[in-house]
């Protein structure tokens, strides 16, 4: 069984109530799933035994603009026991723009989350620390979303007096 | 002829104060390292004895601007770092003066986006830009001839008297 059969079967064991998709690309295998479902399932990828995805490489998002469900929330997940690569999804609405955190699964979720909040907006519930990242305390806006100018919007950031 | 030599036969010179004072002001410009990205690199190699800042009195940098007169803004500057720019700015004594070194620094460069100021001119007073991405040491040292020039035409008169600036308790962002 390849490990791209394990993880599935293990997946769809486990959880007999969450939609899967998975879907594979270049041998990379992708699992979207629903977002209310994300911790659970991150712990478990984490504690088996037979998975270990100890590390979280990268927490980020999507704009898909004008879809319905707006947002997808990325995260990039690895396996030094299978030395394999996960990647995992999970659609975000705007209308109801928030995830569960999953900083109690991996410690260096937190910043990566900060990072996603920072950049599209997504709330992550629970969060303990949801502060900006790169972006002054006080900016309004949210840079990597569509809808934002290259340019920035005028005045929006605060320059010393001269 | 040199000083010494000049001294040695007269035992004495005549000048004027501002002549005496911006002649010693240019030949010992000491820079306040402002290094911020890439170009703050080439910037190092202008102190290395290939290219030797210290020919022109200006190997002296200090990562403090209390005894700094010339303030070399080296990389791009964001707008949340802009506070901080000016804030060490503002902590350098007068009479001072400002290279905007690099693309970057002096419009933005590459950086056409929300983050990147399009130029230090915006908030600082520029004597100086210098071109290229990055510029080359010997460029910046070129910079620096055009800045000892300019100080040599300062007068100290017009430093006297001046209102210190107002320094504002950066927020913590
Ligand atoms: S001008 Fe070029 S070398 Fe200098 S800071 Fe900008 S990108 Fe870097």
């Amino acid at each position: 069984m390849t490990i791209n059969e394990l993880i599935e079967s293990k997946l769809k064991e486990n959880f007999k109530d969450v939609g899967f998709t998975f879907t594979t690309y270049l041998d990379e295998l992708t699992v979207s799933f629903n977002k209310k479902n994300i911790v659970e399932v991150c712990s478990f990828l984490k504690t088996n035994p037979e998975l270990e995805f100890l590390l979280s490489e990268d927490i980020t998002a999507i704009d898909n603009a004008t879809r319905k469900n707006r947002f997808t929330v990325v995260y990039h997940i690895f396996s030094l026991k299978n030395k394999f690569r996960l990647r995992l999804k999970c659609d975000v609405d705007e209308s109801d723009c928030n995830i569960d955190t999953v900083s109690s699964v991996w410690k260096t979720a937190d910043w990566q989350e900060r990072e996603a909040y920072d950049m599209y907006g997504i709330k992550f519930n629970n969060h303990s620390d949801l502060r900006r990242m790169y972006m002054p305390e006080d900016f309004e806006y949210h840079p990597l979303r569509k809808d934002f100018p290259l340019l920035g919007i005028p005045g929006s950031l605060s320059l010393p007096k001269k | 002829m040199g000083l010494e030599a000049k001294l040695n036969q007269d035992g004495f010179i005549t000048t004027t104060v501002d002549a005496i004072v911006a002649w010693s002001m240019k030949n010992s410009v000491w820079p306040m390292p402002m290094g911020i990205s890439c170009c703050a690199i080439e910037m190092m190699a202008s102190g290395d004895p290939k290219y030797d800042i210290a020919r022109f009195g200006s190997e002296v940098m200090r990562f403090t601007p209390r005894q700094c007169d010339l303030m070399i803004v080296a990389g791009t500057v964001t707008y949340k770092m802009s506070h901080v720019v000016r804030k060490i700015y503002d902590q350098m004594p007068d009479p001072k003066w400002v290279i905007a070194m690099g693309a970057c620094t002096s419009s933005g460069g590459m950086y056409r986006s929300y983050n990147v100021v399009q130029g230090i001119d915006q908030f600082l007073p520029v004597d100086i830009y210098l071109a290229g991405c990055p510029p080359r040491p010997d460029n910046l040292l070129n910079a620096l001839i055009q800045i000892q020039e300019k100080v040599g035409r300062t007068k100290v008169r017009e430093f006297t008297n001046k209102p210190m600036p107002e320094l504002t308790v950066l927020q913590n962002n």
